[in-house]
């Protein structure tokens, strides 16, 4: 059988590219590229006829004041949760690395709010906050307490403070990863050389976890951008649309309101802004990157 | 005492206020969960009076289950999600590896690089960008929405490019090429050398692509909640929200929904979480 063949190399391609070929291109390349196409048209969502309109659908997603406050409060939310969620990650990594009794167990609990889709843990979060902390609030000032939910502020709040209870478990793996990467003869040679315990952290130790610094900021990142499930669930963007993130706002613009030229251009400049701020923070993490 | 053995202590005592501290975050990080199962077992007037209290003034009750479970159709649910999880998982392993070892093995192939370079590319394509043509597309153009297959088509479709990334990964440095020269000698042609060598030694990250796909397919929602309208196929995702929709005002049976919503997963972690803690490591730092 000749090997170098265009028929024997295509054959060979199909048999075993061809199902991940079809499945991704039908799902990922096609929409994407025909998602392209609908930024150009104005449909309704049901009519045959999708009548071409240039760019006015971006236009109007310029001119959409919504929009764009949507995506400032979810670089707002993003900015605070990443922050949050990679300290607290990283301190309780720290924890469970120290060679505390139960370290395992620490590890595998911290870990469950990541088992669990958005949608219920938004649920079960909005039960704690309508609920149980009113309850509380109730007892210590002895009158009715609102529920943070039904401020403006308190939502946000309350979106930050459960994504990075969802998050920080998982950052935390990394990190750990990161810790146990870091060669326990590295930082007793800097002790040794003088260097205390927090030296030794600061100077041997965090400057060789940088990768896992890299990974866990661009995940938060881009999980924290288009966050939907929590936001849907645990708020529903009320009240008074206070807490409407970028992606709710697409969806909504798209499947409620059935403007989905204006929708999908949208949906595709947040994607710009994300894809933006991803590669920068990877740029310039991996510049400040060392190797042992 | 010596000075190790003032050392000795000062460790001891950093240990005990470590393990103080992390009893602490533990038991914030779980109280959500605490707070709906001692509520599960209250009735509604119960948990409005107070929803803090251990038992409610009128005893403790089961009845929430039964009627959560009727209204939620909580069986057929499960169901549904074990079926398309389970179906969606098995098919992205295979046509992920399989894409991968040709991938690996003959990288100057031009359709192979083009195929690869245009799959880590697509990684960073959030869904929010593909959700109205999908729509589009397989319910306006072709109509097969609200299928059970279509949903697990789309599910492979998303995770076959990381999963390839994977593949890609563990073949190219863990699986040696003497040994499909051997095959071949053997008499093996390239599926057999596939199936029956380079496959079986997959098997680290096939169980790590295996935990990572599974619990994002069980617990997506935005996808599923687009592709199923049809109540008699929702996920258990789907289900929650529509429960919620109907049945926010009764608390109780709202507990007891997101108890059953939470506790097929919670049970698999309590046999697997070594398993599972190990694979989304390995799945986050290789990925």
């Amino acid at each position: 059988m000749k090997r170098n063949t265009t028929a024997y190399k295509s054959k060979q391609f199909l048999m075993f590219a061809g199902p991940a070929l079809i499945l991704f291109c039908m799902v990922i390349i096609v929409p994407f590229i025909y998602g392209l196409f609908l930024t150009f048209t104005s449909w309704d969502g049901v009519s045959a006829d999708k009548p071409f309109v240039g760019f006015a659908n971006y236009v109007s997603a310029f001119k959409d004041a919504y929009f764009w406050s949507a995506v400032a409060r979810t670089i707002l939310y993003s900015a605070f949760a990443v922050v949050l969620v990679n300290v607290v990650a990283f301190l309780l990594a720290y924890m469970v690395t120290s060679g505390v009794k139960g370290q395992n167990f620490f590890r595998a609990g911290f870990f469950i709010p990541n088992l669990i889709g958005g949608i219920v843990l938004g649920y079960v979060w909005k039960f704690v906050f309508n609920r149980a902390f009113v309850a509380i609030g109730d007892k210590l000032t002895g009158g009715s307490t609102p529920s943070l939910l039904s401020t403006t502020g308190g939502a946000m709040f309350c979106l930050i403070l459960v994504s990075v209870w969802q998050y920080a478990g998982y950052m935390m793996l990394i990190y750990v990863a990161g810790f146990m990467s870091v060669s326990d003869t590295l930082k007793e040679a800097a002790m040794i050389d003088g260097c205390t315990a927090s030296q030794a952290m600061r100077n041997v130790t965090i400057p060789l976890m940088r990768t896992s610094f890299t990974t866990c900021i661009f995940l938060s990142i881009t999980r924290c951008f288009v966050v939907y499930d929590v936001n849907l669930s645990l708020t529903r963007g009320e009240p008074f649309f206070s807490s409407v993130m970028a992606a709710m706002h697409v969806y909504n613009k798209a499947f409620t309101y059935k403007d989905y030229g204006t929708g999908q251009a949208e949906a595709l400049i947040l994607f710009i802004i994300c894809a933006i701020i991803g590669i920068l923070q990877v740029y310039f993490s991996k510049k400040g990157e060392v190797e042992a | 005492m010596t000075k190790n053995e003032k050392a000795a202590i000062a460790r001891k005592r950093k240990h005990a206020i470590m393990i103080a501290l992390l009893i602490i975050v533990f038991i914030l990080f779980i109280i959500p969960f605490l707070l709906v199962i001692i509520n599960v077992f209250k009735d509604q007037a119960d948990i409005t009076a107070n929803p803090l209290a251990l038992i409610g003034a009128h005893g403790f009750t089961t009845k929430n289950f039964p009627e959560a479970m009727k209204k939620m159709d909580f069986f057929n649910v499960f169901k549904n999600s074990l079926i398309i999880t389970t179906c969606s998982t098995i098919l992205t392993i295979i046509v992920s590896a399989m894409a991968s070892f040709v991938i690996v093995r003959n990288g100057k192939w031009k359709a192979c690089a083009i195929l690869f370079a245009l799959m880590i590319a697509s990684m960073v394509i959030p869904f929010q960008v593909l959700m109205v043509p999908l729509v589009s597309v397989y319910g306006g153009l072709f109509g097969i929405l609200n299928s059970r297959i279509t949903l697990i088509l789309m599910h492979v479709g998303f995770s076959v490019s990381m999963a390839t990334f994977m593949f890609h990964g563990a073949i190219h440095s863990n699986i040696p090429l003497e040994l499909e020269e051997a095959a071949l000698i053997d008499g093996c042609n390239r599926w057999q050398t596939f199936w029956k060598i380079v496959f079986p030694l997959l098997k680290p990250t096939i169980a790590t692509v295996a935990i990572i796909d599974a619990m994002a397919f069980w617990n997506d929602y935005l996808l599923p909640s687009l592709v199923l309208t049809d109540k008699a196929i929702y996920t258990i995702p789907i289900a929650t929200q529509a429960f919620y929709g109907t049945y926010s005002t009764d608390i109780g049976l709202v507990m007891a929904a997101l108890l059953l919503a939470m506790l097929p997963i919670l049970i698999l972690y309590l046999f697997l979480q070594k398993y599972i803690v190990a694979g989304v490591t390995a799945g986050a730092v290789k990925g």
